[in-house]
């Protein structure tokens, strides 16, 4: 039982780390129906940003990451500008190959910056633990984690729904057409989504690695990705609330199903993918998803 | 109606398409201060084509002039904010978004205070938005979301107002009163109009003047009245 416990906890922490990635292939989904499949590597790139203002600069711990989701943010509104804009946004393969181009030429150049060796993150929440249920010990770390996906969710929601930006973000997401004729800029408010993106990508990576159990390196969010894509794919892909429901069920999924199982821990990613194909086959819209429906 | 008018809309040489196809080969029409024109023209003849050439929507040759000033090069978010709405073919709403935030996009561009009332007096025309203000747009009737898209496109204030086909798809009853409620925006507010249509009697019955238009040129213009009764048109389009 108390092992059982602690596998819940185990799933939650992770699967808030999914889940804060997929509500920012999220953000883009809804704008573009692209995934970007180098949202996993601008988190880490961004995570690396953080390491080196908080370590390296002397900038408080928080201050870095709030600093670095900044940083993140204004990188990815240059790239969507020059390697992605070019692009018709109605033609996605072009733009899938771009974004695993530069899936490879992050990872190849954090590489290059901070070299394959992982290297210990300082802890941005209270360390120890909170509470024990049932012999299970719950951390602050996990409970910290899990509050921050709802915070970002919240905070996304109401950028979303409150501003000025967040509708025209919306009305792009709706209709490219009818938003230009009310006078909307496509191009930057897409790019705003991109910004949001990395930012939250690079809070999600600052988080996951924030504890002395992980440390950052660039392969960090390689197998997170995938994770994160199932979430999104299980919560509907354009929906936050499916994207954290999605998050949380694929880090449960990986931290109770497969040990019990008896999958070895080396195929859990398959374990991701075969959610993320039973999700494709059965209901393509997700659990939380629009689907692809309207009278004409 | 004054002698002298304003001339909002005046367009020459007008030439486009889509890539390597043209669709308006070079013709000229103009818009007059509160008038409400209308181009006619079958399946095929460009007119929808000409009014995404005035919008911006398209890559197009020629002189568009909006009040004097050339808007041939300019991109459609600038032509919106120089007083342009423009209702495209097939609603054209947001569909996800809610009814009330479809009315919200549509004032965008503005930064006045005055949001709030002009949508209030938007519901009050049109009773059913009021009541399904937080419904998605794509759940409501092709009427309706006609409706909800003229509304959402008079919200930005516009000094022009392009019509894009209004009729299409919808009952006979709710294109008369829509229609109507074209003919009573135009005196009330004395927004500027282009209407294409393929309803001419339609059209023709509320505007002033008409073009008809055929494989991208202008085979016949002038006033409604007697558009209405020229026998060509009589048998081309009004099918008697």
């Amino acid at each position: 039982m108390e092992l059982f416990i602690n596998r819940i906890f185990d799933g939650l922490s992770n699967g808030a780390t999914y889940a804060l990635i997929a509500m920012a292939l999220v953000m883009i989904f809804k704008a573009t129906t692209l995934i970007n499949f180098a949202q996993g590597e601008f988190a880490m790139f961004g995570g690396f940003i953080a390491y080196v203002l908080a370590t390296e600069r002397g900038v408080p711990m928080w201050g870095a990451v709030i600093l670095a989701m900044l940083l993140s943010a204004l990188l990815a509104a240059g790239i969507e500008r020059t390697l992605i804009r070019p692009f018709d946004p109605a033609d996605h393969l072009p733009l899938v190959i771009i974004t695993l181009g530069l899936f490879l030429a992050i990872n190849a150049i954090a590489g290059i910056v901070w070299r394959f060796d992982p290297r210990a993150f300082p802890e941005l929440f209270p360390s120890g633990n909170a509470t024990s249920i049932g012999g299970a010990n719950l951390s602050w770390y996990t409970i910290f984690t899990v509050l921050t996906v709802f915070v970002v969710a919240g905070g996304l929601t109401l950028l979303l729904n409150k501003t000025k930006i967040g509708l025209a973000f919306r009305a792009v997401s709706s209709n490219l057409e009818s938003s230009e004729l009310v006078g909307i800029k496509v191009g930057p408010t897409l790019q705003f989504g991109w910004a949001i993106a990395a930012a939250v990508g690079t809070l999600a990576v600052a988080v996951f690695v924030a504890t002395p159990v992980r440390q950052i390196e660039p392969n960090v969010m390689i197998t997170g990705l995938i994770f994160a894509v199932s979430a999104a794919a299980l919560g509907g892909l354009d929906s936050l609330g499916g994207a954290i429901v999605g998050g949380l069920a694929i880090g449960l999924v990986q931290s109770i199903v497969v040990p019990y199982v008896g999958v070895p821990s080396e195929l859990s990613l398959l374990a991701a993918v075969v959610v993320l194909m039973l999700v494709l086959l059965f209901k393509p819209s997700g659990l939380f998803g629009t689907p692809a429906v309207e009278r004409v | 109606m004054s002698e002298q008018r304003t001339e909002v809309l005046d367009v020459s040489h007008l030439e486009g398409g889509y890539g390597p196809i043209q669709v308006l080969h070079g013709f000229d029409f103009h818009v007059a201060e509160g008038e409400v024109v209308v181009i006619l023209g079958a399946n095929g003849a460009g007119k929808t084509t000409t009014l995404r050439a005035v919008s911006g929507m398209i890559q197009r040759t020629g002189t568009i002039k909006l009040r004097g000033e050339d808007i041939s090069k300019a991109t459609p978010p600038e032509i919106v904010r120089k007083g342009v709405a423009h209702v495209p073919q097939g609603r054209g709403t947001l569909p996800e978004l809610s009814v009330e935030d479809n009315l919200r996009v549509g004032a965008y561009i503005r930064h006045d205070d005055e949001v709030d009332d002009d949508m209030d007096q938007w519901f009050d025309v049109y009773p059913v938005l009021r009541e399904r203000r937080n419904q998605r747009a794509g759940s409501l009737s092709g009427g309706e979301q006609q409706m909800l898209a003229v509304a959402r496109a008079l919200m930005s204030r516009p000094s022009l107002l392009l019509l894009d086909e209004p009729s299409l798809g919808l009952a006979p009853i709710i294109v008369q009163d829509l229609f109507d409620r074209f003919s009573h925006i135009n005196k009330d507010t004395g927004t500027t109009m282009l209407i294409v249509e393929q309803n001419a009697q339609l059209a023709l019955g509320i505007a002033d003047r008409g073009y008809v238009l055929e494989s991208g040129h202008i085979q016949i213009e002038g006033p409604a009245d007697d558009l209405i009764h020229d026998d060509a048109i009589r048998k081309a389009y009004l099918g008697v």
